[in-house]
């Protein structure tokens, strides 16, 4: 029903982290995500982990909210019991499954536990995803009050044929008026879109870009749609019955919204990002690329301190149980070696536009770089400069650079 | 009914009269292992208890296809009357690609069992058997096996047995393996119809090897028919081929477990164990005569064994270089016939060019080689022995693509020819001719075998016969078709090297010699293949099928536009890491030609024809 969690070894019970998740905390951001786990409808594209209310076997959605408080107070117990320095949260994201789901005051008591138990930065940047369907003016203004900052509208297409084989509900026009109601509320404002839905056309696509133009969004995230295994996408998909995504057109659509998001003032700043400026980055996004620490809350979810990630207990019924004993949620981890951590440093770091400094690379790296500058698929200026930063087609072909960059 | 034998003739001391050697010939599947082991049992040399199914045939291999690879002997008592004979009964291999074994085991004996299925009828490799027995003088005893068969039609095929072999249906005897009916009576009838051996006791020793097997324990087994003189324990012998001598370890008979005795007198057979580690020190035909009072004449018939198919293997992880060097030296022990030497290619690494006696020789190395070492391997597709002759006069034996002449204008082009006999129901007549002269066959005649089935005779070259015919015949004839070839010599022909160049460097694995008028439909193939199985690179990748310097055919793979994962957030790094890991593992299976980066599987696939599409996602 979602995508399996990693194979690690088992958690402890009591979740506590190996002392090495400690070194260089002070120097790395803390960021705090909270699943929420649930979904009105589940999307034909969808492999997240998420439910609906007939999938839930007895877990309740009106609990959720206390069961993930219950491991935020956990969460602290943990890193203060690992050793790890106390940080207050410089970042809080509630992702899902459909947050707007849960009243906004169930929102905003998960994020007053996680204020309660680390503190907020003054700055703190704290985003919820939100159905354009599944919120009000009402909503957006409690959200604002206590203490969100930010909002991303899952707005997908804003073609309705393109939202129907997503199996998306909600009706485009509504768009307007939710960005508004989230200004009203003093919200920053990201959308989401996605492209290479089975049926898109270029210009289908084309209309998607310039209606979130239209908009004015302080930021934007456009993905490719992803093809889950054990998906309905992926069974209509191998039936026959919808047409595979095509790369030379996903890379079609690509090179569009960057032109066009481009021309409207938005900068890229990770492969799949752009925002106005500097300020208006996805600063928790940008904690996971660049290795710095976070506590995932909820089922499913995934954290890492310190070269440890670990994962949770993917159904709520099974993470409430251990919540509610006292237990950590964890089920499985890994520690991450040298080799691995840097693995991941390039891979994550690459995506981004700061990039990664050509110097901390290894030697195979290093020499990889010329020829990656002569592929044109890392910009020679920026190079110059000691920093990888990808060219537009080398944004399209990252896994690949990736591959280059890591080859010994 | 014949009982066991009371007094059965000892070994070393058995007059000629009382020995009958004989031999079955038989199709494969047409039940000759499962007559032979109830043979062994009737006569009471393997109890019940030891009987193991297909008891001669000792490979594996062997013993799941039904086929035998490596012939052996037994000697039987057996009485009738008053008398005790010593009948000997010699297994052939089933295969043409083995003829020219067959042909010595043949001339081992004084008979040959004709053994045909009563549902089948007779096939065409019977058939070349059968022409070989009656060339060697042998006395032939029709027989139809599996009668207890509900499908059995004995009468149908006995009357097509008497019209093949003369005689009268009647003389057809009719016998099941399975169920023992009829196999004493037929035991009776070779003591009464095969001639017994004739030979000269007084002098010098002569005894023909017909078969020559690696045992691991005790080295080289070698199998001998005595024709003239005597062989002792402690003797010293010489091989006449090439005047080796070696002393004589152990001598004895099979019975069927290796027995030794006190020598081998004239018309017996047995083995004799030597301590010499190669097969090839004691080969297939050669006559073994005594270093003290040497013959002074070798036995006729012995020929060395010439490869007539030739393939590259290769280690499908190059690491496995050394063992499948280990490996070919090991079966080369048993295996007088394989020939091979290393060789290297662009795509496929380091390797081996191998010569075989025919396809089905060339399979059972490859399975052994996967089989009994565990290698993991890869044959390039099998090729044939061309002389091309420049217009120089210079004359290169081409037994690999590779080694056709580049440089020079190309006078001539010789390749070897078969005479191909293909037995088939006469419903696919039409269908087997349209096969064989697209395959540049030439009719040679077509007979009927019976009411329903025809025999049809092709000349053909070896290298149309090679390249995936008989795959071809057995499709389009649902099976039926059963086929038999013999070398004829060679013939001149408008052949050509057709090149399969990815982005402009050679890709030597692809390269083939074919006939000018289907060097383009080659090109075709083959472009088009890799174009299917070599994923998308960050440029595009031109695939060209080349004469020389002349492009005939070209296919394109496009750049490779995109290669990223849209979304990398908190809970994809593990699964990213863990993809990105998996790619440069499989990035250590890529072969690099010029900069295109080639899956190992992709040329593999290539090669086998296995066109599954490549996995453009992921």
């Amino acid at each position: 029903m979602a995508s399996a969690l990693p194979l690690g070894e088992p958690a402890p019970l009591d979740g506590l982290l190996p002392p090495s998740a400690a070194d260089g905390a002070p120097d790395r951001a803390f960021g705090v995500y909270v699943h929420v786990p649930f979904c009105r409808v589940r999307c034909g594209y969808c492999d997240f982990n998420t439910y609906t209310a007939g999938e839930l076997r007895g877990a309740r959605q009106v609990d959720y909210a206390d069961h993930a408080i219950g491991e935020i107070r956990i969460s602290r117990g943990v890193l203060e019991a690992s050793g790890v320095p106390a940080r207050r949260a410089d970042t809080v994201f509630f992702g899902g499954g459909t947050p707007t789901l849960l009243p906004a005051d169930d929102l905003v008591r998960m994020l007053a536990a996680v204020r309660d138990e680390f503190g907020l930065a003054p700055d703190a940047e704290v985003t919820t995803e939100a159905n354009p369907d599944s919120v009000g003016p009402d909503d957006l203004r409690r959200l604002a009050d206590g203490g969100f900052t930010r909002v991303s509208f899952g707005m997908q297409s804003a073609v309705p044929h393109v939202l129907a084989a997503l199996d998306r509900t909600h009706d485009p026009d509504r768009i307007p008026f939710v960005v508004g109601w989230a200004r009203d509320a003093g919200l920053d404002v990201s959308l989401d879109l996605i492209y290479g839905t089975p049926g898109e056309s270029l210009a289908d696509w084309r209309r998607s870009v310039e209606a979130v133009v239209a908009h004015r969004p302080d930021h934007v995230s456009a993905y490719a749609l992803i093809v889950e295994d054990g998906t309905s996408l992926a069974r209509r998909i191998r039936r026959g019955e919808l047409a595979e995504p095509s790369d030379d057109l996903e890379a079609d659509m690509y090179e569009l919204a960057d032109e066009l998001l481009g021309a409207a003032g938005y900068e890229w700043y990770e492969v799949s990002n752009w925002a106005t400026d500097a300020a208006h980055r996805s600063r928790h996004n940008l904690g996971y690329w660049r290795g710095d620490d976070w506590w995932g809350v909820g089922p499913g979810a995934h954290s890492h301190v310190g070269g440890v990630r670990w994962w949770n207990a993917k159904h709520p019924a099974a993470y409430a149980e251990r919540v509610t004993a006292g237990l950590s949620p964890a089920v499985g981890r890994e520690r991450l070696d040298d080799p691995t951590r840097e693995t991941e440093r390039v891979l994550l770091l690459t995506r981004i536009r700061d990039g990664i400094e050509i110097p901390s690379l290894h030697v195979g790296g290093r020499h990889a770089v010329a020829g990656l500058i002569a592929d044109d698929l890392v910009d020679a200026k920026a190079a110059l400069a000691g920093v990888l930063t990808l060219t537009r087609r080398g944004r399209l072909l990252a896994d690949a650079v990736v591959r280059r960059l890591l080859e010994e | 009914m014949s009982p066991r034998a009371a007094n059965p003739p000892v070994p070393a001391a058995t007059d000629p009269a009382l020995i009958r050697n004989f031999c079955i010939i038989a199709h494969i599947d047409h039940g000759k292992s499962t007559l032979a082991d109830r043979m062994l049992g009737i006569t009471g040399v393997v109890s019940d208890r030891d009987m193991r199914a297909q008891y001669l045939d000792r490979m594996d291999i062997e013993r799941e296809r039904g086929i035998t690879i490596k012939s052996q002997a037994v000697r039987m008592p057996w009485q009738v009357g008053d008398t005790s004979y010593a009948l000997n009964m010699i297994d052939t291999p089933g295969h043409v690609d083995f003829s020219y074994e067959v042909s010595r085991s043949l001339a081992a004996c004084e008979g040959a069992i004709l053994l045909v299925d009563a549902a089948q009828g007779i096939e065409a490799q019977t058939l070349a058997n059968l022409y070989l027995a009656l060339e060697n003088d042998l006395e032939i005893i029709p027989v139809l096996n599996k009668i207890d068969l509900p499908a059995a039609e004995p009468e149908k095929y006995a009357k097509e047995l008497a019209d093949l072999i003369g005689g009268s249906p009647d003389d057809v005897m009719r016998v099941s393996g399975k169920t023992g009916i009829g196999v004493e009576e037929l035991l009776d009838r070779v003591v009464e119809r095969i001639p017994a051996p004739v030979g000269r006791a007084d002098a010098p020793a002569r005894a023909m090897i017909f078969d020559s097997v690696y045992d691991s324990y005790r080295g080289v087994v070698t199998y001998v028919r005595m024709v003239d003189g005597h062989l002792n324990p402690r003797e010293r012998i010489q091989m006449m081929s090439t005047r080796a001598t070696h002393e004589i370890l152990e001598i004895g008979v099979s019975a069927p477990e290796p027995t030794p005795t006190k020598g081998l007198g004239v018309g017996e057979v047995g083995y004799l164990i030597t301590g010499v580690k190669d097969v090839r020190q004691s080969k297939v035909g050669d006559t073994v005569t005594t270093a003290a009072k040497s013959a002074t004449e070798a036995l006729p018939g012995y020929t060395e064994p010439l490869p007539m198919v030739f393939s590259g293997l290769y280690p499908i992880d190059g690491s496995d270089y050394p063992e499948l060097r280990e490996a070919l030296d090991k079966l080369k022990l048993s295996d007088a016939a394989l020939v091979y030497e290393p060789e290297t290619s662009v795509a496929l690494g380091f390797g081996f060019r191998a010569g075989f006696l025919g396809l089905l020789h060339l399979e059972i190395v490859t399975e052994r080689l996967r089989r009994e070492f565990g290698l993991d391997i890869i044959a390039t597709a099998p090729s044939v022995v061309y002389e091309v002759t420049t217009e120089d006069k210079k004359s290169v034996t081409v037994t690999n693509p590779s080694e056709f002449p580049t440089g020079a204008k190309i006078s001539e082009v010789r390749e070897p020819m078969v005479r191909a006999a293909i037995l088939a129901p006469k419903d696919y007549v039409g269908t087997i001719m349209e096969l064989c002269q697209s395959r540049r066959g030439t009719m040679l005649g077509m007979e009927y075998l019976g009411e329903d089935r025809v025999e049809i005779r092709y000349n053909m070259p070896l290298g149309e016969i090679v390249f995936d015919f008989f795959d071809q015949l057995k499709s389009k004839t649902a099976g039926y078709a059963s086929l038999d070839y013999e070398p004829t010599g060679d013939q001149a022909a408008d052949l050509v090297k057709v090149d399969i160049l990815l982005q402009g460097e050679q890709v030597d694995a692809f390269s083939a010699i074919v006939h000018r008028d289907k060097a383009y439909a080659y090109g075709v193939l083959m472009t088009g293949r890799l174009r299917e199985l070599i994923p998308r690179q960050q440029f595009e990748v031109p695939i060209q099928a080349a004469i020389g310097a002349r492009i005939i055919a070209r296919e394109s793979i496009r750049a490779m536009r995109k290669d990223v994962l849209a979304k990398c957030y908190g809970g994809d790094i593990t699964r990213k890491r863990k993809l990105l890991e998996k790619q440069k593992e499989g990035k250590k299976r890529m072969k690099m030609v010029g900069r295109v980066e080639v899956p190992q599987e992709a040329f593999i696939a290539a090669l086998s024809g296995d066109t599954e599409k490549k996995d453009a996602k992921k």
